[in-house]
């Protein structure tokens, strides 16, 4: 076994403190919702991601139309374009194969484990840098899949009293707040705040999508004026 | 509960599945290491303050656990979450405290 891969390995680890949590979380929440255990595991195994699994499950729930669903799920993932443009350097040379199975596993932790071991050791021969890639995601990844299906079997016997339905905004909460780390990403958050809550009574959860989509656009416009006013002050 | 046909929602999760493998490889294998219009990355960088927010503002707010009533558990514990992880810029800590503030506030108010 390469040692590139026991590395990634190693540096996988200490994520599997918020995905196994995460992932038994979304067994729990999903069963609860109606969802039955090979329906929970088609989830993880297919789509693999949380953020974008837990979003189709809650509007799903709340009766939303299915291709409301898809796009939401889909623009909740939609940062991972990003991850994929800033690996592409990296591992863009492999087989298409490899590529594929490199993207199947390009998830928040695998993605920011690799990027900085790459970055660290831009000469990494493109073997390693797979084989790196590869363990980060053995235990990252295929814990995920143990984890929701433990959820969705204890599912049923978790009481109301638990507050679980909070278990989902505190951790979506604690993936955003280390984020908002410049004025465009705290104005973007806000705005998507504001005009969620605002147009909560829209049918469908357009609400959502509508909140969304203007605080992409107020972000981008707060950073192009920051940037101008600092080009201007030099 | 969830009210539509097994056959609707597996639909549903393959196309999930498949447009998630095409945003991962969408660089990765198609565009290979050729850089991003600067105004695409621009918007994309704002994916995740922008989504995540809107998807939990009504939840916080709320919440259907309450039958809709703003609570004051649940609001406490929104904003410790949020503080701690901005503070912190720890994520596992900053659910951790968000945890202990709901159930602590929970029982608190009985």
């Amino acid at each position: 076994m390469s040692s590139l891969y026991l590395q990634g390995l190693r540096q996988g680890a200490p994520f599997l403190l918020v995905t196994v949590p995460f992932g038994m979380l979304f067994g729990v929440v999903a069963t609860e919702a109606g969802l039955n255990i090979a329906e929970v595991m088609g989830f993880s195994l297919l789509v693999i991601a949380g953020a974008a699994q837990f979003t189709a499950v809650q509007l799903l729930s709340e009766n939303a139309p299915v291709i409301i669903v898809l796009a939401s799920a889909l623009a909740v993932n939609l940062r991972m374009a990003l991850y994929s443009a800033s690996i592409a350097p990296h591992l863009g040379p492999l087989p298409v194969w490899q590529k594929a199975i490199c993207a199947y596993f390009l998830v928040d932790q695998t993605y920011a484990v690799s990027v900085a071991r790459f970055e660290k050791d831009p000469a990494l021969p493109l073997r390693e840098r797979f084989a790196f890639h590869l363990g980060a995601a053995s235990l990252i990844c295929l814990c995920w899949y143990p984890a929701t299906w433990t959820g969705a079997v204890l599912g049923a016997r978790i009481p109301p009293e638990m507050a679980l339905d909070f278990a989902l905004p505190i951790t979506f909460l604690a993936l955003v707040a280390p984020a908002l780390t410049s004025l465009a990403h705290v104005v973007a958050a806000f705005t998507a705040t504001v005009l969620a809550l605002a147009f909560v009574g829209l049918p469908f959860s357009l609400g959502t999508i509508f909140a969304a989509g203007c605080a992409m656009l107020v972000g981008a416009r707060v950073e192009l004026w920051q940037t101008r006013r600092r080009e201007a002050a030099r | 509960m969830i009210d539509i046909s097994p056959v609707t929602l597996w639909g549903l999760i393959v196309l999930l599945g498949i447009g998630t493998f095409l945003i991962r490889y969408s660089f990765l294998g198609l565009i290979g290491d050729r850089e991003l219009p600067e105004w695409l990355l621009r918007h994309l960088r704002y994916t995740s303050v922008a989504v995540f927010p809107a998807l939990i503002a009504p939840l916080v707010v709320w919440p259907a656990a309450t039958g809709g009533e703003a609570e004051p558990a649940r609001i406490s514990a929104a904003v410790v979450t949020l503080a701690v992880g901005v503070l912190s810029r720890n994520v596992l800590l900053s659910i951790i405290c968000g945890i202990a503030t709901l159930y602590g506030m929970l029982a608190l108010l009985g």
